[in-house]
């Protein structure tokens, strides 16, 4: 919290840099819940009011605790075309959340995508910088499972 | 001037003008949702297109500016179609239910709808997501909005408290505090001014209707109501008067009208407000002079809205403010107190009603300070149009009503009174009274209107310095009193923010928290009318000339009050029924943010 209300102040009352210092915020703490905001909008000197419509405008931002890792599975069209909704069933059942939760061991948050780009490679999934083509919804269980053994972070 | 033509007529019109100005100017108007004049032109709703040749799209009028050669087509096929077309989107997600809507009937949609000839529902999908906050003054019912933003502009841009904007996105879009708060838990000073332009019934003041009806028809109840000075300035506008007639006598006759018991008027207490007001300026003034220390500058308290707005964005200058209670509280106080005794009826079954031109009120009137002696001050607050509502409901014909007086002893009121209701009126009030008891004259200022703080501008400022005062006041000799005047609490926080840093430099300074002051309040009549508040603070001055007493402390009610039942102004019992105290709450609940406050 500290270390967020320096960076702020390093802002002091230079509103159009609000998108970064959430940004920045974020990166700190993890995510960004009321109390982060305040000292954000005190800080650029706008109103709380503000930064919630930027933080809720944009999906990248969250007000919930996040999970150690990112898992965005496509929906753009060709993903979606390709079974994309498959891959998010099978993993609400493999997770036990829905998207945008976290899962209660905070390893993963669970989001979907409008198309990451990846559209030749359709259905596509990331977790975090990692994207995994032509998913198949029967090998998901193994690609979460290696999350799971220590020190291993990608594929 | 720049030449264009507006549906084939050649017309002029000042560089920087925009379609929708010029096209006005020369009789033409063009449907609109979200334009608001000099206030929102954002150009949102997109209702107000026009067809301009060589554009492939239609433009929005109201903020496309005219250029030279422009031919500008208002009225054709294509830009009819597009606007049905756009009103029909809008209302694909609004709520049907016209018929148990507040605004039924003085609905900004629902009377474009009938502009455009709009007749048949072809788009119909999932309803709009409703919130529905009720707050002490505001009740807020998202599933109504159009997302038009006029309420985020007057919040954020007008008076720059910021509490509502634009959430989430796209579908989801709501206007709603931080994190969807409920307003009750943030730091909206509760003015209403997004009620005021507010074009469906997304926000509305809290009902206050239900109660007071219970109470009329409650044979154990007295029922005694006071209406405030901007009222009578605005009431008429709800039967078509034209904006800024004055309906004191009618409106005291509907009142009579409608079984209240007793109709008092708030204007009595805006006189014991200068009187205790006054008297507190007055010793903060001789005890800073005479070295004891006093806290400087003294700031007016009778703005609810205001009160609220500086116990969170400015905790720790609470000094300042008078304790003077607003004035309807104060005549509360005294209706279950000195009234009652008169009567010598039991103040429980007292219900007292203030009718205001003001949201705040609302929640003021909650406030744990606001009761003596474990009376509530006031039961319930009615804004103008409520008061509209309830004499059109009781089948009461207002224009015809004859002129009648409010009862005594809590109805006589002077001039002084009546300008409370206006930006720099309750100074003018202070300022005849406080100078004449220092110097034994008149206020020296034409017709007692002192003229540099008149007028609709942000902050005002004067000086007024004591020459030959009376021997008891000797060391105001020569002294200059600064004064400064403003509304609206965009130019509260411009004071503020010296009176925070120390470097203010005046002794008294008046604060509204609406910009114009009460003729302009959260609780008065919508209009279209630009010039509104021109007009009903005419209709204020013009009651304040008609009346002989001009100057608070020559109420001979006020007087024989002090005598009979308060004893001396700021004495003990005027401060028991009187005065109240603030409490400082910073910008966040700290229920939610555990105390990250300023």
């Amino acid at each position: 919290m500290e270390q967020i209300a320096n960076l702020a102040k390093s802002y002091c009352g230079k509103k159009d840099a609000l998108i970064q210092v959430l940004h920045m915020s974020q990166t700190i703490y993890g995510y960004l819940p009321m109390e982060v905001q305040q000292i954000v909008a005190d800080a650029l000197d706008i109103p709380v009011s503000e930064v919630s419509g930027v933080v809720s405008f944009y999906s990248f931002f969250s007000t919930q605790p996040r999970g150690e890792h990112t898992i965005r599975v496509c929906l753009g069209t060709a993903c979606y075309v390709r079974g994309g909704k498959k891959i998010v069933e099978r993993l609400q059942e493999l997770l036990g959340v829905n998207v945008g939760d976290t899962t209660a061991d905070r390893k993963f948050t669970f989001e979907v995508a409008r198309c990451i780009g990846a559209c030749g490679l359709a259905p596509a999934m990331s977790i975090d910088d990692v994207v995994y083509k032509q998913v198949d919804p029967d090998k998901l269980e193994q690609i979460l499972a290696r999350y799971y053994q220590e020190g291993v972070s990608a594929s | 001037m720049i030449n264009l033509t507006i549906n084939g007529i050649p017309v002029q019109a000042e560089e920087g003008t925009t379609i929708m100005e010029a096209a006005r100017a020369n009789g033409i108007n063009i449907p609109n949702l979200c334009y608001l004049k000099d206030i929102h032109k954002y150009g949102s709703c997109r209702i107000c297109v026009v067809e301009v040749a060589g554009s492939r799209n239609l433009q929005a009028s109201c903020i496309t500016r005219v250029r030279e050669g422009m031919e500008v087509l208002t009225n054709s096929p294509r830009v009819r179609r597009a606007r049905k077309m756009l009103y029909e989107l809008l209302v694909s997600n609004h709520p049907k239910d016209c018929l148990q809507c507040s605004r039924n009937q003085s609905c900004e949609l629902q009377a474009l709808g009938d502009t455009l000839g709009v007749i048949e529902t072809r788009l119909q999908c999932q309803p709009a997501t409703s919130r529905i906050d009720i707050s002490p003054s505001i009740t807020r019912d998202t599933s109504k909005c159009v997302l038009c933003r006029r309420c985020v502009t007057v919040c954020n841009e007008i008076q720059k408290v910021g509490t509502i904007n634009a959430q989430n996105r796209g579908y989801n879009t709501l206007i709603s505090p931080s994190m969807e708060l409920p307003l009750d838990s943030t730091a909206c000073a509760m003015c209403g001014q997004c009620t005021v332009v507010c074009p469906t019934g997304a926000l509305t003041e809290t009902d206050g209707l239900a109660r007071v009806w219970a109470a009329l028809a409650d044979p154990k109840k007295r029922v005694i109501v006071q209406t405030a000075p901007a009222v009578r300035a605005a009431l008429g506008e709800c039967f078509g008067l034209p904006v800024g007639t004055p309906v004191t006598g009618k409106m005291v006759s509907a009142l009579r009208q409608l079984g209240f018991d007793d109709v008092f008027d708030t204007n009595f207490t805006a006189d014991l407000t200068i009187v205790e007001e006054g008297t507190e300026l007055l010793q903060r003034v001789t005890a800073a002079l005479t070295g004891e220390g006093a806290t400087l500058p003294m700031i007016t308290s009778c703005s609810p809205g205001w009160i609220k707005h500086i116990e969170h964005a400015y905790p720790t200058e609470l000094d300042h403010l008078s304790t003077c209670k607003s004035p309807h509280t104060m005549l509360g106080a005294l209706t279950k107190s000195f009234y009652a005794e008169k009567l010598g009826i039991d103040p429980e079954d007292i219900f007292t009603v203030s009718i205001m031109p003001c949201t705040a009120k609302k929640y003021e009137i909650q406030r744990p300070e606001m009761e003596v002696d474990g009376y509530r001050d006031v039961d319930a607050v009615l804004t103008t149009r409520e008061l509209g509502r309830m004499i059109k409901s009781a089948g009461i014909d207002f224009l015809s009503l004859p002129n009648d007086d409010f009862d005594h002893p809590l109805g006589l009121s002077t001039g002084a009174a009546d300008i409370f209701g206006v930006t720099g009126g309750v100074m003018e009030a202070a300022l005849r009274t406080v100078y004449e008891l220092v110097t034994g004259r008149e206020l020296p200022f034409e017709n007692l209107h002192v003229t540099p703080i008149l007028g609709l501008e942000q902050v005002k400022r004067a000086s007024i310095t004591f020459e030959n005062p009376l021997p008891e006041y000797g060391f105001l000799d020569g002294v200059t009193v600064n004064i400064a005047v403003t509304s609206g609490l965009a130019g509260a926080d411009i004071l503020m923010d010296e009176v925070r840093a120390g470097t203010s430099p005046y002794h008294f300074i008046e604060v509204m928290g609406c910009p114009g002051g009460c003729i302009a309040g959260g609780g008065q009549p919508r209009t279209d009318c630009e010039d509104f508040r021109e007009r009903r603070t005419r209709a204020l001055y013009s009651e304040d000339e008609r009346k002989v007493l001009r100057k608070s402390h020559e109420n001979p009610h006020i007087l024989q009050l002090y005598r009979e039942y308060l004893g001396e102004a700021g004495g003990h019992r005027a401060h028991h029924l009187l005065h109240t105290h603030y409490t400082p709450r910073g910008l966040y609940n700290e229920l939610i943010s555990n105390g990250s406050k300023k």
